[in-house]
């Protein structure tokens, strides 16, 4: 059974219980005045953002179950993770996630269609993250946009746009990855670069308890947050499944970095309630009490009964849920509308600048196209 | 494409070429550099035009990097010249971050055998980064490789990965074999938007050769003829070209004429000049220190039997290093071609 909430001893920081009351203890203190300064509305759209991407995803499984799409990648469990941190990142900052970030990239402004057309087969990515509120693309080969990540918190380095004190216009990095990913060699390497360089950047660790099959026991004899400090750089750990406590010590450890003080690390432990892709079977190596024990712990349940206890009434709650449903008929009807794409795309965008065997390659196979006469 | 448009936006603080011709001399603008001191003087140039090229590697600050290519330039550059931490993936992957960012990264990778760490990084995200992105960002890195043998080097010190790059969609390869060559493809490689493989001959660092600091006549993809003949077409890059400028001359006094060709792109490769070549010569032979399975001689092999069958008086021929690995430095002289080598390629094309 998978075990993914090793604990050095230390408590993971916890704002909000699991029955949705706010936590006093020591461990979170440092953070409660960030939850102190949201106000109604900014707390109305933590709840928003996680049901919504939450409809998002069941219904983009049903696209993949009816051929719409070649995959799907469900983010089901991990709302708390990605909405809280997500809303801690300030416009300016900029954001490199792994595969799995449909809320974070919501929340930056990324129109959830790239994500279907990705996973459709029609592109491989493909957004610019100019226009996605510096949302970068998605990245499948495990652990490799660590290093882009940290590269570019170098880049704002040189820049003079990190340590200057003024945090509207400060900038930080924040990059998402997941348990198995700290065991590749460039995750560690991006510890050392960032380290090294003092780079202003976030690690968001989500520990969902699982490498596809594999549980993080096997992947680590310690926790993971405590890799870090071999590397220099401070870590905490905070409970994955609680919205607020991923916001407010992302935005806290945010402003550390875009201050100057450099890199630190954060790992959620949340879980992944759904399956790694629609192409895995968790069923072969977990447990259904363990996956129970989780589904009790749901992130978006206990952010609801917060929001009750604060008074909240059932009015909202049902407009959230209508918007939900609106955003899932949205991405319903455009999925159904998708073209393929042109069959330049194979061509046009290898290189930048002009290249003779792609051009030579495009005319060629448009030749052969045409020499159907028009049939194929 | 123009002249204009291949040169660095840079070289336009250079005289024009036209006045440079009409006041130069001999004295003034061309100088003798060795093919380690010209890519210092290119980097110099790079760094002191736009500041948004940085340099970053292993040892490339205050020691100059392992063969001094980068001497000085920290001094010169501050914290643009990076002394990086010893990975090449993270070199590599860093470096790409800061591409995003807007600058202009140029990794030195310290030996072609170290290359390998940083691989993945190369391969599957530099590579692909801009299509990804379908054209919406841009990778101008380089990334410079001092390859190949004859340097009496330890194992991992002196191979050849070219192929494993050329293999990859996304990439550019090139490789200077003299220093006027090297002093402007680094610049012109540093100008591209798109990641360029900067593979550099190390046996030929320290070779000297003139350096026309005011006017470049050739551009970063071009293949070039750098010896004419009538009766075999040799072509090679890098220090690959000396080799077979060595076989011309012993072949002149054998009463054998041999066109050699210096490829200075490997991808793209620029197929006209060696087209041209072997119309004229009919035979053509291919030399490469790399191992030959797989490799750009065979590649450049097939696409010359493809697009000219009936002018072939002869099988084009390949002369590379085995296909074992690169053996212990006692070995090297007869692991990798030498002139010997390739003019018995060259009788076995006369023999058809």
């Amino acid at each position: 059974m998978a075990d993914n909430t090793q604990t050095s001893g230390d408590k993971p920081v916890q704002l909000l219980s699991p029955d949705g009351a706010l936590t006093t203890d020591d461990v979170g203190a440092e953070y409660v005045h960030y939850v102190d300064q949201l106000n109604d509305d900014q707390l109305r759209r933590f709840h928003r953002d996680m049901v919504v991407v939450r409809r998002f995803d069941v219904e983009a499984a049903n696209l993949q179950k009816q051929g719409q799409m070649g995959l799907w990648v469900p983010s089901m469990g991990q709302e708390a993770a990605q909405v809280g941190s997500a809303h801690a990142a300030k416009t300016q900052d900029h954001l490199f996630p792994a595969y799995r970030e449909h809320a974070v990239g919501m929340i930056r402004g990324l129109d959830l269609l790239h994500i279907v057309e990705l996973l459709r087969g029609n592109t491989h990515g493909g957004w610019n993250p100019a226009e996605t509120g510096n949302f970068h693309l998605y990245t499948l080969v495990i652990g490799s946009h660590t290093l882009h990540a940290t590269g570019y918190a170098m880049g704002i380095q040189f820049d003079g746009k990190a340590g200057t004190g003024n945090p509207d216009t400060d900038e930080a990095v924040m990059v998402y990855f997941g348990d198995g990913a700290t065991s590749q060699g460039d995750v560690s390497e991006a510890f050392v670069f960032a380290a090294s360089y003092q780079t202003p950047q976030v690690f968001f660790l989500q520990n969902n308890g699982w490498a596809i099959s594999v549980p993080v026991s096997v992947q680590s004899r310690t926790p993971l947050y405590l890799r870090s400090a071999g590397f220099g750089i401070p870590s905490v750990q905070i409970d994955g499944n609680d919205v607020l406590a991923s916001y407010a010590v992302a935005a806290k450890h945010l402003d550390d970095a875009r201050s100057g003080k450099g890199p630190s690390v954060i790992e959620a432990l949340t879980y992944r309630i759904g399956a790694h892709t629609s192409s895995d079977d968790p069923t072969k190596y977990r447990t259904n009490a363990e996956l129970q024990s989780w589904i009790a712990r749901d992130p978006i349940s206990r952010y609801e009964a917060y929001l009750r206890h604060r008074g909240e009434g059932d009015a909202f709650f049902a407009d959230v849920a209508t918007e939900a449903e609106d955003v899932a008929a949205d991405i319903r009807r455009r999925t159904l509308a998708l073209e393929g794409p042109s069959t330049d795309k194979l061509f046009d965008h290898v290189y930048s600048e002009q290249h003779p065997v792609m051009d030579a390659q495009k005319q060629w196979l448009a030749q052969y196209e045409s020499s159907f006469g028009g049939l194929a | 494409m123009s002249e204009q448009d291949t040169s660095p936006a840079w070289a336009e603080t250079l005289p024009e070429a036209g006045d440079g011709r009409a006041s130069r001399s001999a004295a003034t603008d061309i100088v003798e550099l060795p093919l380690a001191k010209a890519l210092n003087a290119g980097l110099r140039k790079a760094l002191a035009g736009d500041p948004k090229v940085l340099l970053m590697g292993e040892d490339i600050g205050p020691l100059g990097g392992v063969f001094r290519v980068t001497e000085g330039l920290q001094a010169e550059f501050g914290r643009r010249v990076m002394d990086t931490p010893l990975a090449e993936s993270g070199i590599v992957g860093t470096a790409i971050g800061l591409a995003m960012r807007g600058y202009r990264p140029v990794c030195e990778i310290q030996f072609d055998g170290f290359i390998f760490p940083g691989f993945d990084q190369i391969t599957t995200q530099l590579a692909k980064m801009t299509n990804r992105h379908e054209g919406q960002v841009q990778m101008p890195v380089v990334i410079r490789v001092p390859y190949g043998g004859h340097i009496g080097a330890v194992e991992h010190h002196q191979e050849s990965p070219e192929a494993y790059f050329a293999h990859t969609p996304g990439l550019r390869l090139v490789s200077p074999s003299t220093p006027h060559d090297a002093y402007w493809m680094i610049q012109e490689a540093i100008a591209s938007n798109d990641p360029v493989m900067f593979f550099e001959p190390k046996s030929r660092y320290w070779h000297k050769g003139p350096v026309d600091l005011n006017f470049n006549q050739s551009s970063l993809h071009a293949s070039k003829v750098v010896r004419t003949g009538t009766e075999v077409t040799v072509v090679g890059h890098g220090a690959m070209v000396n080799v077979l400028l060595q076989a011309a001359e012993i072949a002149q006094g054998e009463g054998t004429s041999i066109e050699v060709i210096d490829l200075r792109s490997l991808s793209p490769i620029d197929y006209e000049p060696l087209l041209a070549s072997v119309q004229k010569t009919g035979r053509l032979v291919i030399a490469s220190e790399a191992p030959g399975f797989a490799s750009l001689p065979s590649e450049i092999a097939a696409t010359v039997t493809e697009r000219l069958f009936y002018s072939l008086e002869a099988p084009v021929l390949r002369v590379t290093g085995f296909d074992a690995p690169f053996p212990p430095a006692k070995l090297e002289t007869i692991y990798l071609p030498d002139a010997d080598r390739v003019l018995e390629a060259v009788d076995r094309a006369l023999a058809y």
